[in-house]
């Protein structure tokens, strides 16, 4: 890619940290052994999203992929590495730059109910941001408000409404409608079907493509719904622990995944047309991320496992062109 | 089929009387279970599915009423059993798995103590035989070193291990039919994986008969024999899994399969269901789902009838799709 | 345009338009019959005491109207002047009924407005513990903390013994007293609010710190307080009458019901019951009436025990 790409994380780790209480800090002065609870959510992640992309991030629970989109939404401040918004780092700028940057990127989640604002009406909800940003003048709003709202294929005569008057399809479109408004180019979509029900999935899922093509936007995909993935994004990351395992364009790894974990994940998801199928399940459980396995983490429940994978873990390693996966197999 | 009915369910009616009005959220659901056969109830949120299970199971609370229709499980009558009948049957003849296995477990009692005093509810046993045939049925649901973990506390163990337990739990007593509400929903892709293999393997192995309900199609079709959608409160259609979802008859289904986006072109709009499910406490006259239905006309003011297209596929609809027209609507 | 492809059924409303959360409020309400009893009687109480110069037969503080030998008479009977005082008379010869319902409106004033600043004070400072965390917030909580260990009366029999006499002073050391229940309160709902995912939109959207915790955060902590601030205004007006009838409250110029309660403490042994006993009643009645409505709120506004 020549020009700098939208969006880059440049190794970025997120970690939570648990402190010490006051009784335990009491009990490690007679001796206990309480120590701070360390999560390295996101561990050492880089990525690069180039615009108009739609980059599809896949993994199970505890696997950091949405502390990773609240990263690059600026929800959370990474601990460590940067996130560079058009070749530039966020956290340098300041004033209106940051706040472009800041509004830019916005994030549509995945509780259609707890993500607004229950005291609010749909008009405030949709048009506060714009308002204070001054990016429509105060007479605007209400006509503003509308059009966001036709976008999104709701009814602008329900905007004095509170969002439970409404259902879970049409609060989702009331949150898509509140990041519309402040006139982002990059959306993280953090499981933002998942709460819906199928029928009504498929109606989001084409408002996001319709979206896609008639604003330009760049899209961060997150889901552990392999299906969406692979029918929405361009490119698949596969996290696993906080780790990137694979990433790869999407019609090449729902081919033929390489990392051992992403083949497994691709075989165990249910599809319509298997029928009767043996389940053929990995083992074991997803480990805590309190305390990763070392090496590798997916090395207990790896059916390729080698000794080395207990101790050294991969690094991402470049398999075919835009292709990367942290596999010590792949180095024969 | 030639197997035993096991379970024969006969215009069940589940009304919730609530301030707003009579909510039905089951009206007029009939069908059979044979020994073995697992049987996959599919709906949407508000489908009555869940309300369906939990009459089974006796668990209706007020507001909600069973009114009308007849449960009977190997010839015996529960729809007006008293509460204490219910008691002896339950997780005696008939058990039920739930979404939050949190249902089942106490959380302050250790697994032993819950599992022996669940076996000694409903058989004469002494305590150590109990405590064998509670290490048996963990053992049963792969759960590994099972003596260990009888010595457990609920909160000890992962999401995935405490859904076994409660599973292995509605084992204990042998029951003929286990309904399973959602087990797997809150599930990871690879610990659904699992559970879902122990379940198959736990029918085949024991001729045990089980309703699974679920809103994911994918999943009905690599476990079930037959199945049965529902739309607001009534079953549409019901048949063997390889005809429903080959070459569904009725219009929801057809447009629940094209709306998974496995069954569309990649990257292309998916097809959809316009609007959204109609509240059950005003539901139209005639059919549910004919302001939703591609197909509605004049005729479909007037309530369909469940009809033997086929032998063995049912249809609740005015204008089924016939052979030839296939679900894939996108893809074909 | 995307918005003529998607369907027209999404816009379908989901519930009744005139669904407000106040309305459904109001019927969750009415559903106690007993909580609309209490409520319409708080509104009658609130209602004479604000109302009282119009609506009390007199005016006991008017000394041209009050006459000494009127006092201590007995409920029903008659002044010289052919009054009839319905509930009696005073040691000094005031209508017992006009007293009460002049007591009312001070007892009840200085309730409302020591529980309408504690609240302001203490809503302000649970929002800031919740909103900054770490040390501030573990500062603020352990001040909370020794506040409520010590039992109120004794911090406000201190805080007065110190201030001395009068309304603001017992309104003060009420404050002094209360202000923590309402920290906590708010802290620990905006605890909660502070992890939804609304709260992650709006710092999204760039909007300000401030703008978040009131515009976004305190609106939804408004509930828990509602209850708090009912109940404790009850308690407030419960201190008060202790302090009052402890002699440390408020001066004899401005007689709210626990003063009239300790003023007719002495006639109690010589069978002159009533100048007791009816500012008591009044004052249970007001207070019992406020803690059904905080009771019905409570189980109304609780998340918990929503429908």
């Amino acid at each position: 890619m020549s020009a700098a790409p939208l969006l880059a994380l440049d190794a970025v780790s997120k970690r939570f940290v648990r402190r010490l209480d006051a009784a335990e800090k009491i009990v490690n002065l007679f001796g206990g052994n309480r120590r701070e609870e360390v999560v390295h959510a996101v561990d050492n992640v880089s990525l690069q999203i180039a615009e108009g992309e739609v980059v599809g991030l896949v993994g199970e629970s505890g696997c950091g992929k949405s502390t990773l989109g609240r990263v690059v939404a600026g929800v959370h401040a990474p601990s460590a590495g940067r996130v560079l918004w058009r070749g530039r780092d966020v956290d340098s700028l300041s004033g209106a730059e940051r706040r472009e940057a800041v509004l830019k990127i916005q994030m549509i989640f995945q509780d259609p109910m707890s993500s607004l604002n229950p005291r609010m009406r749909v008009r405030d909800i949709v048009g506060e941001a714009p308002r204070v940003h001054g990016l429509v003048s105060g007479g605007e709003v209400s006509d503003y408000v509308d059009r966001m709202l036709l976008r999104v294929g709701l009814d602008p005569s329900y905007k004095s409404r509170y969002p439970h008057q409404f259902s879970g399809g049409q609060r989702q479109r009331i949150g898509i409608a509140r990041a519309l408004a402040v006139q982002p180019d990059f959306l993280v979509c953090d499981e933002s079907i998942a709460a819906l029900d199928v029928s009504i999935q498929a109606q989001v899922l084409n408002l996001f493509m319709d979206l896609r093509e008639d604003l330009g936007l760049t899209y961060l995909f997150i889901s552990h719904d392999l299906g969406v993935v692979e029918h929405l994004a361009d490119r698949v990351v596969i996290m696993y622990l906080g780790r990137v395992v694979e990433s790869a364009p999407a019609a090449e790894l729902f081919a033929d995944p390489n990392h051992p974990y992403a083949r497994a994940l691709l075989e165990e998801v249910p599809r319509i047309d298997t029928r009767k199928r043996v389940f053929q399940p990995v083992k074991g459980e997803i480990p805590s991320p309190l305390s990763p396995p070392t090496g590798c983490h997916f090395h207990p429940r790896c059916p390729h496992a080698m000794p080395r994978c207990k101790e050294e873990a991969p690094a991402l390693r470049e398999i075919a062109p835009g292709r990367v996966s942290a596999c010590h197999l792949n180095e024969a | 089929m030639t197997r035993e009915t096991i379970l024969e369910v006969q215009d069940l009616r589940t009304h919730f009387f609530t301030k707003a009005g009579v909510a039905r959220a089951v009206d007029g659901v009939s069908f059979s279970l044979a020994r073995g056969e697992v049987l996959g109830l599919v709906g949407e949120s508000g489908s009555g599915k869940t309300v369906t299970g939990f009459s089974l199971m006796g668990l209706v609370d007020p507001p909600g009423r069973l009114v009308s229709g007849s449960i009977r499980l190997g010839g015996q009558e529960l729809a007006n059993l008293p509460e204490e009948g219910w008691r002896r049957l339950r997780g005696r003849r008939i058990a039920m798995i739930f979404q939050d296995p949190m249902m089942t477990l106490n959380p302050v009692l250790r697994i032993d103590t819950q599992m022996i005093e669940a076996i000694r509810a409903h058989a004469g046993v002494s305590r150590e035989a109990a405590r064998e045939r509670a290490r048996e049925a963990l053992a049963r649901v792969g759960i590994p070193s099972p003596d260990e973990r009888l010595a457990a506390y609920p909160h000890q163990f992962s999401g995935g291990m405490r859904q076994r337990v409660a599973i292995a739990i509605a084992l204990l007593n042998e029951p003929e039919v286990i309904v399973a509400d959602e087990p797997t929903t809150a599930l990871d892709v690879t610990i659904q994986a699992q559970i879902l293999y122990e379940v198959q393997k736990l029918c085949a192995d024991t001729g045990l008969a089980m309703i699974w309900i679920t809103h994911d199609l994918a999943v009905v079709g690599g476990l079930a024999d037959r199945v049965a959608v529902m739309y607001a409160g009534r079953i549409v259609e019901q048949g063997p899994v390889d005809a429903v979802l080959d070459a569904p008859f009725h219009p929801y289904t057809h447009g629940l399969i094209g709306s998974v986006p496995s069954q569309n072109r990649r990257g292309e709009r998916l097809t959809q269901i316009p609007g959204m499910a109609p509240s059950l406490l005003s539901l139209p006259e005639g059919c549910s789902f004919a302001a939703r239905c591609p197909r509605a006309d004049a005729a479909c003011t007037v309530m369909p009838d469940l009809a033997e297209l086929e032998a063995g596929r049912f249809s609740r609809c005015h204008h089924p799709h016939r052979t030839l027209e296939t679900a894939r609507g996108g893809a074909a | 345009m995307a918005s003529t492809e998607t369907p027209a059924g999404g816009a379908v409303p989901a519930r009744r338009a005139a669904d407000t959360p106040f309305r459904r409020f109001l019927s969750d309400f009415t559903d106690s019959r007993l909580a609309v009893l209490a409520a319409v009687l708080l509104v009658i109480i609130i209602f004479l005491a604000f109302f009282a110069p119009w609506i009390a037969p007199q005016d006991p503080y008017d000394l041209a109207v009050v006459s000494i030998f009127d006092a201590r008479l007995p409920p029903g009977s008659q002044s010289m002047d052919g009054v009839t005082f319905w509930l009696g008379t005073d040691g000094a010869g005031r209508d017992l009924l006009s007293a009460i319902i002049y007591g009312l409106r001070i007892s009840l004033s200085v309730g409302v407005a020591s529980a309408i600043i504690a609240l302001t004070v203490g809503m302000i400072v649970g929002l800031l513990a919740a909103y900054a965390g770490g040390r501030t917030e573990g500062l603020i909580m352990r001040i909370v903390d020794i506040q409520l260990s010590l039992p109120a009366v004794l911090i406000a029999l201190i805080l007065l013994a110190i201030l001395g006499k009068g309304i603001d002073k017992i309104i003060i050391a009420l404050v002094i007293a209360q202000w923590a229940y309402y920290a906590r309160t708010v802290r620990a709902s905006a605890l909660v609010e502070r992890r939804r995912e609304y709260v992650e939109a709006a710092a999204c959207l760039g909007l300000s710190h401030a703008r978040i915790v009131f515009r976004h955060i305190l609106p939804n902590c408004i509930a828990p307080l509602i209850v708090v601030g009912t109940v404790q205004t009850a308690h407030a007006i419960a201190l008060e009458a202790t302090l009052s009838f402890l002699g440390v409250g408020l001066p004899q110029t401005e007689p709210s019901l626990g003063l009239l309660i300790s003023n007719g403490f002495e006639y109690m042994l010589s069978g002159k019951y009533w100048i007791a006993v009816f500012p008591g009643v009044a004052l249970l009645i007001t207070i019992v009436t406020i803690n059904i409505v905080g009771d019905q709120l409570r189980d109304v506004l609780n998340p918990r025990l929503q429908k």
